[in-house]
């Protein structure tokens, strides 16, 4: 009886040192439009709290992947698990909230109303005063009495957002979240993105925004033609990165430092340093310290790194199929 | 409690759209019409001098089953077309797309419409048709034989044919599923007295053609048996043989059978929309 019970926790214990599995895991997903294949054989995951950015050109297929994870979609062939539980289960879907590319919500409810639909079709207990709280996160919190029919498409984006964050989702996926959104929007949604980040909660983020994904994102994966063209997190994607520096008064010791640094390009005031990624964070303040004592005025450094725009063009530019014809 | 839910949302729908007024209005309208026509046939006067009590409630039970055509007629437009957008409406919007990412079975959001729709056909059946007996109580004094019975039988029809609706609307676009679902119903009735005729002529031939449109759609078969229930038992016996085929009486009762048949017919339909809503993209 005693070995038995010994034998169980020993088993939980096994269970609870298990990795925990990854918030979104798919394998092997196709799916074809008549002729046409949309989606051919895509893999890849997305750890618990991670920010992954799915970027790629216009049909590439993010949006065929994305309706395939949340079953909105039949792969032809391929497998899904969501936050531990295969896709075919419904209740995989219950930690995920989800903003759709092409999102409408019912006319001829108000903005409250369909925040309420949505946490009783998850079956979570979400005050109304938390509802309320998530509709002011995205600016609706006057229209909330407001039927949903009269809302600008923005609006209608915004509520969109609501609608993902309402039921306190472990993952939340974002189709071109900011597609119809005002410029203070689009920084409101990083902003929504990093909160989501820093409180632990997985984020799927498709943007045609490259500078949006960069900013919040983990890692990519860029999709080109139904197939993954490039994966990793930005520092493997994008390799090396840059300081930029304004500075008065170099004379040759400190360009001698600067070059000591990285390689060293120039443009007036304006000093651009290659850091090494193997740097431990060490490299960029040493560098400023030893440039001040030698009597150099530092007006500015900015951070920079080769941006993910540039890298996802040479990806899309130099795809296999054009070098061969 | 998903299907309630969407129940739940289903009906809340209903009752915002514009369809729903539509649906008064034809309704009023129809009401106040067959009001006044029944209060002028209380008086009326033949070229025989009045009519007698007893033949007045022989116009009257026919007209009842007139009006109630129209009434079943009305139901079967406003579900139809409400039913219509249900399914394929909402995925061409994308309307679908936040509701079905939820947790929930698309059986369960099928079950919940279908249970919404079903209650506010059968309450508009039930609200109108009962408006309309009083209405022709108070005019001619005519109370139907088997008023719950025939209601019953026409919130059936109703069922039936959002059934298909919404059938319809799991495979072909919304304005297509709402006017094929109300075609099919207006070709079954008008095979229906097809096949009257053909049974009044004692053609074999063309009595079958009602019969097997009654099997493959029930919605008339429903109504006759709705119409049974409404008229004057009487009625039958006073137009004695020449009157079979007449559109608007109806010779005999449903059979248990047929009913069963169409507690069948619409459990296969909804299967099938379940199969077909479960398959789809959206
Ligand atoms: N319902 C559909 N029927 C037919 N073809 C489709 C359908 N949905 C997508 N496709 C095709 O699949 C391919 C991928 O489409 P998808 O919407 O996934 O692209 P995307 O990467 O999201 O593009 P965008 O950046 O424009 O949103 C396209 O070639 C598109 O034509
Ligand atoms: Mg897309």
């Amino acid at each position: 009886m005693a070995s038995d019970t010994a034998a169980a926790g020993s088993a939980a214990d096994l269970v609870a040192a298990l990795p925990p599995s990854p918030a979104v895991w798919c394998s092997g997903l196709r799916k074809r439009y008549g002729r046409r294949v949309a989606v051919d054989d895509v893999s890849f995951s997305v750890a618990r709290g991670e920010v992954l950015g799915l970027l790629g050109p216009n049909g590439a297929g993010k949006t065929s992947v994305i309706k395939m994870l949340l079953g909105l979609v039949r792969p032809d062939a391929g497998e899904v698990m969501l936050l531990g539980r295969p896709g075919k289960d419904p209740l995989a879907r219950a930690g995920v909230g989800y903003l759709p590319e092409l999102f409408r919500y019912q006319p001829w409810l108000t903005a409250a109303e369909v925040l309420a639909l949505h946490v009783r079709l998850v079956r979570a207990r979400v005050p109304a005063s938390e509802q309320h709280d998530c509709l002011e996160l995205v600016g609706l919190a006057d229209r909330a009495a407001d039927r949903v029919g009269a809302f600008s498409k923005g609006m209608q984006q915004r509520l969109g957002l609501a609608v993902a964050l309402v039921a306190r989702p472990e993952l939340v996926v974002l189709d071109e979240p900011t597609s119809a959104l005002d410029p203070i929007g689009r920084v409101d949604v990083r902003d929504l993105v990093l909160a989501l980040k820093a409180r632990g909660v997985t984020v799927l983020l498709n943007s045609h925004l490259i500078g949006e994904v960069e900013r919040v994102c983990d890692r990519v994966v860029i999709l080109d033609r139904g197939r993954v063209a490039a994966s990793g997190s930005l520092d493997e994607l994008l390799g090396q990165r840059e300081v930029k520096l304004n500075l008065e008064g170099v004379d040759a010791r400190a360009e001698a430092r600067l070059r000591a640094t990285g390689a060293l390009t120039r443009a007036g005031d304006w000093f651009t340093v290659a850091v090494p990624t193997d740097d431990a964070g060490t490299r960029v303040p040493d560098l400023v310290r030893d440039l001040v004592a030698l009597g150099v005025r530092v007006h500015a450094v900015e951070p920079g790194r080769i941006s993910l725009e540039e890298r996802l063009l040479g990806i899309l530019r130099h795809r296999p199929e054009d070098t061969a014809s | 409690m998903t299907a309630l839910t969407m129940a739940g949302l289903t009906l809340r729908e209903a009752s915002r759209r514009r369809v729903v007024w539509a649906l008064v209005a034809l309704t009023v309208t129809l009401l106040a019409l067959s009001g006044w026509g029944f209060a002028k046939l209380a008086g009326l006067e033949t070229s025989q001098g009045t009519l007698t009590s007893g033949e007045a409630r022989l116009v009257a039970s026919q007209l009842l089953n007139l009006v109630m055509f129209g009434l079943s007629l009305i139901a079967a437009l406003g579900t139809a077309f409400l039913a219509g957008p249900a399914l394929s409406g909402e995925i061409e919007s994308g309307m679908a797309l936040a509701v079905l990412a939820r947790p929930v079975r698309r059986s369960a959001v099928l079950l919940g419409k279908w249970l919404g729709l079903v209650a506010f056909g059968c309450g508009y059946v039930a609200l109108a048709g009962l408006a309309q007996f009083l209405v022709v109580r108070a005019t001619v004094g005519y109370w139907p034989p088997e008023p719950v019975a025939g209601l019953a039988l026409l919130a059936g029809q109703t069922v039936v044919l959002l059934t298909l609706a919404l059938l319809l609307s799991s495979v072909v676009s919304t304005m297509a599923s709402g006017i094929v679902a109300v075609g099919l119903f207006g070709a079954t009735w008008v095979a229906g007295v097809v096949g009257g005729v053909g049974e009044a002529l004692g053609n074999d031939g063309v009595a079958r053609v009602g019969t097997v449109s009654r099997i493959l759609l029930p919605t008339d078969g429903l109504w006759h048996g709705a119409m049974h229930a409404f008229q004057d038992p009487s009625a039958l016996v006073q137009f004695g043989v020449e009157r079979t085929g007449f559109p608007f009486l109806s010779d005999a009762p449903l059979t248990t059978v047929y009913l069963l048949w169409t507690v069948v017919w619409v459990a296969m339909v909804w299967g099938l929309t379940a199969v077909s809503f479960g398959r789809r993209d959206v």
